[in-house]
């Protein structure tokens, strides 16, 4: 990470908020950053997470759109074509499948194919166990995962929210950056009241430990520690790594923690079939196969919607039990 | 505005679509060699439209073609080499092998936007770099183009509608070449006319005879000026007819005798050689030069473009991303002081205020019902048009958010290392 001022702010502050700062601080420091989306300018989005924008930056830069995501995503790339670094707004991110042609065929393909790069992000709430039912709680990262031509982020803190947040808007690549909204009003962190981003392609050891190695991200982050804490009771220490990138993957944070504890359990919200459990288990097996002392072990959302009912919603998630019970018995080898 | 044409400007015209004709011509012969690697698609018989369309805009302003364009792309500048290059999926050329057809495009110097094959997705882009260009006070137009079938796509819709709200100053070709691959225009859209859709987004529209090159410039010409002026987006319908199949391998036999006999007949450039004489714009020896002309231009093109490689395997597994500023000075060209879009001169007040709101007007001057707030307002309400209130928040998103803001049992208090 780059810091420019380590002086702490005076009070925490949420990942809502830290959203908030990262667009209102990089539409402050350079005019070709412009925001736009449904509902984000007078009522100040849906979540609130672009509240005083308009009022500060005005009506050419704080857009609000119809509801038309493939509108909203195609006029941001060709805003970018101009030099222009729009931000898009998902009111939620379900929605962004509306527009997935528009991201993964001409988006995502432009710099490959004609050299034409867009720096673009398109952002918005996921996840999750906040009961939004079928159509508002998705974690769609997947599909995008595997787009060449595109950057993945999902945050767990508000520091790293901020901190990358600031790096999509400057990167010349579109970045798709899913914010999980059970975690929008529930955790508080206290910012450098500086200017800092925080690298995308880099994973971060939350927890250091011997016995095996916890990936994880977003949301699930926060439920694998509070796993690491029950299993460090039963003297079982795991290393706890948040991926914070889904693309580029950050092989080498994974493998060198890897080749230390010998074992792997990857937790992901997304669903079991083609998440990205799978993906790092080829790698593992592809460069760490004589390093592992048992098999990789995944704890992840039943392969079904994201169904509306309590009951249902907490069957279908992963929680600190389940990541608790999988890594003993991961632990066992 | 001027939509005269001069003699030179009558000639160009010409000439381009003259180019056209022969680009595809050579491209025929390439593909019959089997030099093409891919497809061949032909804008035979609509060469009007392409040309006359592009030729009505300015150098600073952005175009997107389709793969039926040739000859906007020429008339922006591109050379022969380049097409006959992309067809061959050669080294040198734009793309450099990456795609073939009309699909590239050049960001910096001839502001052209490269196509995809999903059809409608450039009018939202072209939208945004209207908005874009705008926003940076640069006064450009960007025009695209759609078929008759491109336009029944979702994201045709989806873009002219916020085009219009953005009154974007973007231009709309509708190529309405009466076929969709087999399918025709009546079995596509109940309309008559096709210029309709832009009926339903407000928006001014034209007709014209997409077989004659000049009546084709004259809207153009007017649809930019006007789009240029801040008349917002603007939709033309050129109606034509596309007298080859789909591609090369579509003998296209779907369409009747009578049809393609009609249209033949006329054909645009033996319609505008017809003008051109009346007018004594062009003779026969004039008409030799502009082959010469064509000809050998071609030769040259054709041979540089056969010389060039195919690109080494290694090439294939490069460019996916940006690497930065070594890669692209990504830079916006500002023409308006920065300080109109930053504070304190951009602040607003964040409130919407709607156009006669409280003054007791209809909301249409059809048959509408009035709307809430649109009844006969007291006097004292007359005298200050009150802003809306705030939008209500949607119901899901007030759920969710009450949801989320209630404590966590497992992420409350947690600090967390960073």
């Amino acid at each position: 990470m780059t810091m420019s001022a380590t002086q702490t702010a005076p009070t925490a502050v949420t990942f809502l908020e830290a959203i908030r700062q990262a667009m209102f601080e990089e539409m402050e420091r350079d005019p070709a950053v412009v925001l736009l989306g449904e509902d984000v300018g007078v009522y100040g989005g849906a979540f609130k997470t672009s509240e005083g924008l308009l009022e500060r930056f005005g009506w050419e830069r704080v857009i609000d759109t119809p509801i038309s995501e493939s509108a909203i995503i195609g006029a941001a790339c060709g805003m970018s074509y101009v030099g222009l670094r729009p931000i898009c707004e998902m009111q939620f991110i379900d929605f962004i499948v509306c527009a997935f042609n528009q991201i993964t065929n001409f988006v995502a393909k432009g710099h490959y194919l004609w050299n034409a790069p867009a720096p673009m992000v398109i952002r918005g709430p996921s996840g999750g166990g906040v009961h939004g039912g079928p159509f508002h709680s998705a974690n769609p990262e997947m599909y995008f995962v595997h787009t060449p031509g595109l950057k993945v982020i999902y945050p767990s803190t508000p520091y790293d929210a901020k901190g990358l947040l600031k790096s999509a808007v400057r990167d010349n690549n579109p970045v798709l950056f899913f914010e999980h909204k059970f975690l929008y009003r529930r955790i508080k962190e206290e910012l450098p009241t500086g200017d800092y981003t925080v690298p995308i392609g880099k994973a971060v050891v939350r927890r250091e430990g011997r016995h095996l190695t916890i990936l994880s991200y977003a949301a699930m982050m926060h439920t694998s520690l509070e796993a690491a804490d029950a299993l460090a009771k039963e003297g079982i220490e795991a290393e706890v790594i948040d991926l914070r990138t889904l693309l580029p993957l950050d092989e080498e944070t994974i493998l060198r923690s890897v080749k230390k504890t010998n074992k792997c359990l990857v937790v992901h919200e997304d669903t079991r079939t083609g998440g990205i459990a799978g993906e790092i288990a080829a790698i593992l097996c592809e460069k760490a196969f004589g390093d592992l002392d048992g098999p990789l072990l995944r704890v992840t959302s039943l392969d079904t919607p994201v169904p509306y009912a309590p009951t249902l919603e907490e069957a279908f998630l992963p929680n600190a039990q389940k990541v608790f019970t999988a890594a003993k018995e991961l632990a066992r080898y | 505005m001027n939509k005269e044409l001069t003699r030179k400007q009558h000639l160009d015209l010409y000439y381009y679509m003259r180019l056209t004709r022969a680009v595809e011509d050579t491209m025929t012969k390439l593909f019959r060699q089997n030099k093409i690697v891919g497809g061949l698609y032909s804008s035979l018989g609509q060469e009007a439209v392409s040309v006359a369309t592009a030729y009505a805009l300015e150098k600073k302003d952005w175009l997107a073609p389709m793969v039926r364009n040739i000859g906007a792309l020429l008339v922006k500048g591109v050379p022969p080499r380049d097409v006959f290059m992309q067809h061959m999926a050669k080294y040198d050329s734009p793309t450099k092998g990456k795609d073939g057809t009309s699909h590239f495009g050049d960001l910096d110097n001839l502001h052209i936007v490269s196509p995809i094959s999903m059809l409608g997705d450039l009018i939202p882009v072209m939208t945004g770099v209207a908005m874009g260009g705008r926003y940076l006070g640069q006064k450009i137009v960007t025009m695209t183009w759609i078929g008759d079938g491109g336009s029944s796509t979702g994201v045709f819709h989806e873009g002219l509608n916020f085009a219009a709200v953005q009154k974007a100053p973007f231009v709309l070709i509708l190529e309405n070449n009466l076929w969709a691959y087999s399918t025709p225009v009546k079995r596509q859209v109940p309309l008559q006319n096709l210029a309709d859709r832009a009926k339903a987004y407000g928006i001014s529209n034209y007709i014209v005879d997409g077989n004659d090159a000049v009546a084709v410039y004259s809207v153009a010409k007017e649809a930019v000026d006007r789009a240029r002026a801040g008349d917002g987006p603007i939709l033309i319908e050129a109606k034509t007819f596309r007298r080859l199949g789909h591609a090369q391998h579509d003998p296209a036999e779907y369409v009747p005798k009578e049809m393609r006999a009609y249209w033949e007949a006329r054909d645009p450039i033996l319609l505008y050689e017809k003008f051109l004489a009346a007018e004594k714009l062009l003779d026969a020896k004039g008409k030799k030069e502009i082959d010469d002309k064509i000809d050998a231009l071609l030769a040259t093109e054709r041979e540089f473009a056969e010389n060039s490689p195919m690109p080494p395997p290694a090439f294939a597994d490069t460019g996916v991303y940006c690497t930065g500023d070594d890669c692209h000075k990504i830079r916006p060209n500002w023409v308006r002081p920065i300080s109109e879009v930053t504070p304190p001169r951009s602040s607003v007040a964040p409130v919407w205020t709607v156009e006669g709101f409280g003054q007791g007007k209809s909301s249409s001057s059809g048959n509408a019902p009035i709307h809430f707030g649109d009844t006969p307002a007291t006097e004292e309400a007359t005298r200050d048009a009150q802003p809306l209130p705030r939008v209500p928040p949607k119901a899901g998103a007030k759920k969710l958010a009450k949801a989320a803001g209630a404590a966590s049992k497992s992420a409350a208090g947690r600090k967390v290392r960073r």
